[in-house]
């Protein structure tokens, strides 16, 4: 009789397949699609479906109940908790990787370091040139997100502090931003980590917090662990209350050894020790 | 006899039906457009004084406003201009491509091309029409957008002329494809009549055939302008977004349903924004309802001078 409902849950997990849904920032996309991927090896009888369309659209999603994990590449603002609350959603926050992020232009660009206030001033639009910058006599072009990705949100807070120059062109996706400054001889944009690994025909420039202090590059692992590369940010992932269940399991497999060693794969930095003390927290039952 | 009629009549009964469901869904979506969007200007929830982002929208400030920036620190901004220009300019822009090559490449298809060749143009053409808009916007990302970069020597391909040009490319087949069914029903007798005047065919298809199609010919091209305004993902990917007003063709340029595909996700349900997008979605559907309007008045003109 046991052994009968063993098979019968296991046919109908089969054929209803229990199903953890997950929406949200596409510079987040291919790290959990290669996450997910790990997962249904362990656990077969476990789909994980992955979408992109950017962080907002992945926590407004939370908000409505229409998916068990949104990620973001920002951290959930004020007004969207309050939101989320009065929907009667408990948004609860896992940091699953770090990443930085990293400036790039074009790989025949001979400026190879800027400030964070350069940059915030290249995206403000008060510096126009490259000759500004010691560079040729070439117009910036800007390349940057749209505003319903996080990386847009967290750029402006961070870098541009102020409203980004409307003539900046807002790219659909990380991929496609390093397609532009590629082909743009003038060009400028911002990308996770995860999309600068191998790619030829642009350079990642070094980035220092103000003048007089020391240039850091996003390639340097350890810097952008410790915090001393400046555009160093968390990528989160948040449930509806502590995750349970099977997307509990997810989420303990993203965050343990096979998990993070595939972050770090994909370009990505592993969670550090005070973001891990935070998740035991949350994870504990 | 009898059985006939009836089934006649019920016929009649189920087309009639469908054309009121037609027609109802038609009107539903109208409303609801409008009943959506016109909650940006009359708040729906609380104003909260402290708040900018709760502020209500003017309807002056929509329609005039020279500047869309609904994620503005302090006030946002929601003035449409640049959105609703970058529309008209790109699809204008993709028709003066468009039409003059597709109606030659119709007017070749119907009155040079026989039997299986012209089948087969027919169906590559007709095929191209199903091709997905992503797939064309990664074209235009990878390839035409270099290209073009490159021959004109500006920074970057991502701007009006490559949206314009991916339009084109998009409305053609629809223009081709419903010109040549025009051009086809123009009797058989109008080419015989011209043919013993003495004209060569290709005088009989410009100065008889295409004239005699017009009103068809006309119907193509509102589709292909319909294509082209309604076109979303191509353009996210190739017009470089910026809401700005542009001046030359190599600037970006951001439009109505990209604009409403970008920010429908991220806008919190039941926020000003929100309905803003509604209110931008109402304005695309006035533009499409009233080219629809001109084109069927040019038509129905043109019919009854066709009569006489």
């Amino acid at each position: 009789m046991k052994k009968l409902f063993t098979v019968a849950t296991l046919i109908s997990t089969m054929l209803f397949g229990a199903e953890i849904i997950v929406k949200g920032s596409d510079t987040m996309l291919n790290l959990t699609q290669r996450l997910a991927e790990a997962f249904s090896a362990v656990r077969p009888d476990v789909t994980v479906s992955i979408t992109g369309g950017g962080s907002g659209v992945g926590i407004n999603a939370i908000i409505n109940r229409e998916v068990d994990i949104a990620n973001a590449s920002r951290k959930i603002k004020s007004k969207e908790i309050s939101s989320a609350r009065s929907n009667g959603v408990n948004p609860v926050e896992i940091v699953i990787a770090l990443d930085g992020l990293s400036v790039i232009v074009n790989g025949k660009n001979p400026v190879s370091q800027l400030t964070v206030e350069q940059i915030g001033a290249i995206y403000r639009g008060e510096i126009t040139n490259w000759n500004q910058l010691g560079g040729p006599n070439k117009k910036i072009v800007l390349y940057g997100r749209q505003p319903n990705s996080g990386t847009f949100v967290f750029f402006r807070e961070e870098v541009v502090k102020g409203e980004y120059s409307p003539a900046m062109r807002q790219m659909n996706g990380n991929a496609q931003i390093v397609e532009g400054v590629k082909a743009d001889e003038g060009g400028i944009g911002y990308v996770g980590l995860g999309y600068i690994k191998g790619i030829e025909g642009i350079k990642p420039v070094a980035v220092a917090r103000k003048a007089g202090e020391a240039y850091v590059a996003p390639t340097d692992e350890a810097k952008v662990r410790s915090g001393a590369y400046p555009l160093t940010r968390p990528l989160y992932q948040y449930t509806n209350g502590r995750p349970k269940g099977i997307v509990r399991d997810f989420i303990l497999f993203e965050l343990g050894p096979q998990g993070q060693k595939i972050v770090e794969e994909e370009g990505f930095v592993p969670v550090t020790q005070n973001y891990s003390e935070r998740n035991n927290q949350i994870l504990q039952q | 006899m009898k059985r006939r009629r009836i089934a006649d009549k019920g016929v009649r009964v189920l087309f009639s039906v469908n054309a009121v469901l037609a027609a109802a869904v038609l009107l539903g979506i109208l409303i609801f457009l409008l009943v959506y969007g016109i909650r940006a200007f009359i708040p729906a929830g609380a104003v909260d004084p402290e708040d900018p982002s709760t502020q209500p929208l003017t309807l002056g400030g929509f329609l005039f406003g020279t500047s869309w920036n609904p994620d503005a620190y302090g006030q946002p901004k929601y003035g449409i201009v640049p959105l609703l220009l970058g529309s008209l300019i790109t699809t204008v822009l993709a028709l003066l491509i468009a039409i003059p090559m597709g109606i030659a490449g119709a007017v070749f298809i119907a009155e040079r091309l026989k039997g299986g060749v012209r089948v087969a143009v027919k169906m590559a053409v007709e095929l191209f029409a199903g091709f997905p808009s992503v797939v064309i916007g990664f074209f235009g990302l990878i390839v035409l957008g270099p290209a073009l970069a490159r021959f004109f020597n500006v920074p970057s391909g991502l701007n009006v002329l490559n949206a314009s040009v991916l339009l084109a490319l998009m409305s053609l087949p629809t223009i081709i494809s419903v010109s040549d069914d025009a051009l086809r029903v123009v009797p058989h007798s109008y080419r015989e009549a011209a043919y013993a005047l003495g004209a060569s065919p290709w005088t009989t298809a410009i100065r008889v055939i295409l004239p005699a199609a017009r009103s068809g010919i006309m119907a193509a091209v509102m589709l292909g302008f319909g294509r082209a305004v309604g076109e979303t993902m191509a353009v996210l990917m190739v017009a470089g977004n910026a809401p700005i007003i542009p001046r030359s063709l190599f600037d970006p340029v951001r439009t109505i349903t990209t604009t409403i595909a970008i920010e429908l996700g991220e806008s919190a349900f039941n926020s000003i924004h929100f309905f803003a997008l509604f209110a931008l979605g109402f304005i695309l559907f006035l533009i499409a309802l009233v080219t629809n309007l001109i084109a069927e008045s040019m038509i129905r003109r043109e019919k009854r001078s066709f009569t006489l």
